[in-house]
């Protein structure tokens, strides 16, 4: 046993869906013994009270009080809890308390489709279990931000377990994790926590320069080989500052597994010491500048969140001009704002008629042994056929019936 | 183990949601008054002046509606001055009770309340599972209540009326005054057949006083208080729209749903309940409506500001309602001649020659559980607890064409899909569809519907297949013992007994 053991450790909270556990050490003697208030203890009591003391037991740790106040939480949640706070009290915790640890759902695919990138507090497991039925492109557990510094030790519990949980809570989204930077002293213990637990992605906050990828990929590739991790989990790099708008193209290049650039207006207004707008003419040249860096590495550009929910219609002004200046997506952080950003991103129907008819022309062209491929009376070049390539490629990842047009 | 009476009253067992014979029956009739010409005065000012004039007695069953939801006065005042005069086993008939009336509890423990008929939820629900009524409370829809009291089953001695204007006669409503919360036409029933009927006003206005939702002539006294009750509390927890992605998502598969077997065309006729879900449903529902060009051809039941807007753009030809969930309804059925009132009888009984709940293509509505077979659960929850009211759920069930139950598939941990429900408030045969935002599921029974949606992307699948798919998320929650001792029956439509509730172990 561990020498150092503490009194009394506390982790999670008693909100819906969550649980807070208390541990209290005992004298030799005492024995283990758990005690379980719930709002669903009429249903669940005595499983929660076995699971708690089965792992206790497995874990021979001999002299305890586990005080268990759960409102509505699953196991995965009780087990992210209990396994931070036995940790927090100095127990050798070697392996994870979630039995049977999922990697089926990893899949980090780089080209697939992320008009949406729904932020959620990672601390949150209410909002968790119901964050893939919304059919966001992307999801992003939050261990930045949206968590306080006291909740951060906790919190990666919470994410790994969420990440490698038999069930599917986070559905056909890809999984993505925004850890803390590097710089501060969350950065490395998030990576050396989630990569594990294999993210899709991992989405890097602050970045300003190409050597916060290097410094990142190097941690990142010698766990991938430590935990014999198959695929090479990829990057997003997120802008957020006026040195890293300047960096841009050298942030993007630094790592093969970047997959695109996101930019963040929040901190880079208050890096450049100004007010955040509503039309976003403050960060205009910013947002275009990560767009050119980004094509110019051959990668993907999203933009940053919108963050009135009650504001659709200015949601779907700031999704259109986002697309009109080449980000290929939005930051969200409300699932109710999916399905708007969705609809602007979708290919027109008049774009995907003409995208048919030019293919159609190449069809008849090659057919007819012709070099020339006309559409009426317009000549076809590479661009157009390309765009059209890219037209129709986008609209059936979207699931639109090419001949209805209809979204998803 | 079924009981063969209730309060001495024998028990008719369930048969069918429409198996009910009830030919060569009468109606029951209050006891015959009388009239003379001339300028009659009916005023009683304030409420113990009333109580010297009423015929009160140990034992009798006093009526009140709940128009004005958690924001009501009477109920506690009038139970709190019988008490003071020491009366006590007196029958508790309201249409529905609010969290405000948990002040009636002490007098549930002291037996001056001996049970309750009608409605209930939070505390005054607890405390009759916890068993703390002197008898066996009987639980009925709004078109049960009616056919209760009509059928001689109900028997009100006095019905109190809270009105928000009424005259000296007491013609009476609920639409004008500072107290107005829509229509009364909850009380309708109850004007006709009590043995003593009183409106209660906090506005008193020159006779007559116009639209008179309840009529003078059912009318004995009219008593003037300070104050009825505060409308700014009948939009409450359940009557607000949600912001709750999950909430969300349900109501649009349920109006996804709708679409998909065909049903948003010209002429629809819906009704959704109370609950943030239902609300949401009728916002895509407008939605869906609008962008085909449609217009709905009425919309029954708890009038709100979504359906209001759909009056008020051309949407929605009619709203015919027996309640306001806000005060844009209460506004409009003021000011709009297409938003009607209607009574009780007129929109739920299934003892009468016709009502709205049953000329209805949609019917949305909550539950806390759904079992195999679709019965649906809205009373207790899966500890046994008696904690929510009926409503009109059975009648809107039995009446609507396509009637659709949505929920999410677990709150906190606890699953809504059960091998079987707690307590039968409506029998599975009404059920078409399970809405939760986990998986769709429609009743065997409705082939067609089946058929309609077979290339749906929604995420359509079997009940029991739900079931399953949430117990992997949730776990399967441990089996939950009852006591023996039946606290409540509930009662079916025709009068049936449907299922009874019983005491919750302590």
């Amino acid at each position: 046993m561990s020498v150092n053991i503490l009194d009394r450790v506390a982790a999670g909270k008693a909100d819906k869906s969550d649980v807070l556990i208390v541990c209290h050490k005992k004298e030799a003697g005492h024995g283990v013994k758990v005690t379980v208030k719930s709002s669903v203890r009429a249903f669940f009591g005595k499983h929660i009270e076995s699971l708690v003391a089965r792992k206790i037991n497995e874990l021979q740790i001999t002299d305890i009080l586990v005080e268990v106040d759960d409102n509505g939480a699953l196991d995965f949640a009780i087990l992210a809890r209990l396994e931070a706070a036995l940790i927090k009290m100095g127990h050798n915790v070697t392996k994870p308390l979630l039995d049977d640890a999922c990697f089926d759902h990893f899949n980090p695919d780089f080209s697939r489709l992320r008009r949406s990138r729904l932020y959620i507090p990672g601390n949150n497991p209410d909002l968790i279990i119901n964050a893939g039925l919304f059919g966001a492109d992307s999801l992003i557990l939050d261990l930045e931000d949206s968590v306080a510094p006291e909740q951060k030790f906790d919190t990666r519990f919470m994410i790994r377990n969420i990440l490698t949980c038999k069930n599917n809570f986070l559905g056909a989204s890809e999984r993505i994790v925004r850890i803390n930077p590097l710089s501060c002293e969350y950065g490395l213990a998030d990576l050396e926590m989630i990569v594990p637990a294999r993210p899709d992605i991992i989405l890097i906050p602050k970045c300003e320069t190409a050597d916060d990828i290097i410094k990142i990929e190097k941690i990142v590739a010698k766990l991938e080989q430590s935990h014999g991790i198959p695929k090479q989990i990829l990057f997003m790099p997120l802008i957020e500052t006026a040195r890293g708008v300047i960096n841009a193209y050298k942030i993007a290049t630094a790592s093969k597994r970047s997959v695109a650039l996101c930019f963040g207006a929040e901190d880079f207004t208050r890096d450049i010491g100004c007010e955040r707008t509503r039309d976003g003419k403050e960060t205009f040249s910013a947002r275009c500048s990560i767009v050119y860096a980004a094509k110019a590495a051959g990668i993907e550009a999203i933009d940053t969140v919108f963050s009135d929910i009650e504001d659709s219609e200015g949601l779907r002004k700031s999704t259109v001009e986002a697309q009109s200046i080449g980000f290929c997506g939005k930051g969200l952080i409300h699932p109710g704002q999916i399905r708007i950003v969705h609809e602007v991103f979708a290919p027109t129907t008049e774009q995907i008629q003409y995208a048919n008819r030019v293919m159609q022309a190449i069809e008849d062209a090659k057919s007819r042994g012709l070099g020339v491929i006309a559409l009426g009376s317009k000549m076809i070049d590479a661009p157009v056929v390309e765009r059209a390539r890219k037209t129709l490629e986008l609209a059936a990842k979207m699931g639109i019936d090419t001949a209805k047009k209809e979204v998803r | 183990m079924v009981p063969s009476e209730i309060n001495g009253r024998p028990v008719k067992p369930y048969a069918g949601a429409f198996a009910d014979m009830v030919s060569g029956k009468r109606k029951a009739a209050p006891p015959i008054p009388r009239c003379f010409p001339g300028r009659v005065n009916k005023v009683i000012n304030g409420l113990d002046a009333a109580l010297d004039k009423l015929p009160l007695r140990d034992g009798m069953c006093i009526s009140f509606h709940h128009h004005l939801r958690n924001g009501d006065y009477l109920v506690n005042a009038v139970v709190e001055k019988l008490a003071q005069r020491g009366f006590k086993d007196i029958v508790l008939a309201p249409t529905a009770l609010f969290p405000v009336h948990d002040k009636l509890i002490p007098y549930i423990e002291s037996g001056v309340i001996s049970h309750v008929e009608g409605s209930m939820n939070g505390d005054v629900g607890l405390a009759c599972s916890l068993g703390k009524m002197k008898r066996t409370a009987t639980l009925r829809s709004h078109g049960g209540r009616v056919r209760a009291i009509q059928d001689g089953d109900l028997h009100i001695d006095i019905a109190f009326i809270g009105a928000s204007a009424a005259d000296c006669y007491g013609n009476a409503n609920g639409v004008l005054g500072k107290s107005a919360c829509g229509p009364l036409s909850y009380s309708n029933v109850d004007s006709l057949y009590a043995d003593c009927s009183v409106v209660i006003t906090d506005n008193l206005v020159p006779f007559p006083c116009i639209p008179w939702s309840i009529q003078g002539g059912n009318i004995n006294y009219v008593v003037t208080v300070d104050s009825i009750g505060d409308p700014a509390q009948i939009v409450s927890g359940t009557t607000k729209l949600t912001k709750s992605p999950t909430q969300l998502l349900i109501a649009e598969y349920a109006a996804r749903f709708v679409d998909e077997i065909g049903y948003i065309r010209e002429g629809l006729s819906f009704q959704a309940g109370a609950g943030g879900i239902s609300l949401a449903f009728n916002v895509y529902l407008a939605e869906m409506m609008k962008k085909k060009g449609f217009t709905a051809s009425f919309a029954h039941g708890g009038g709100n500001t979504v359906l209001v807007k759909m009056l008020e753009e051309g949407a929605l030809k009619y709203i015919c309602e027996g309640q306001c969930f806000d005060l844009d309804a209460v506004r409009s059925l003021r000011e709009n001649d297409n938003h009607v009132e209607s009574t009780l009888s007129i929109s739920y009984n299934y003892h009468a020659k016709g009502c709205i709940a049953h000329m209805l293509d949609i019917g949305v509505l909550g539950a806390t559980e759904i079992d195999l077979n679709f019965n649906v659960n809205v009373n207790t929850h899966s500890d046994g607890l008696l904690l929510h009211g009926t409503g009109g759920f059975p009648d809107v069930a039995a009446g609507s064409d396509v009637t659709i139950i949505t929920a999410p598939s677990f709150r906190k941990r606890i699953p809504i899909i059960r091998e079987n429900v707690t307590t039968v408030t409506c029998p599975g045969e009404l059920i078409d569809v399970v809405v939760t935002e986990r998986g769709i599921c429609i009743n065997p029974k409705r082939q067609d519907l089946i058929d309609k949606t077979k290339n749906s992307k929604l995420p359509i699948m079997s009940i029991d297949q739900l079931m399953d798919e949430v117990y992997k998320i949730t776990g399967v929650p441990e089996k939950v013992e009852l006591d023996d001792k039946i606290v409540a029956v509930m009662e079916w439509r025709d009068g049936s007994m449907l299922d009874v509730i019983r005491k919750v172990k302590t």
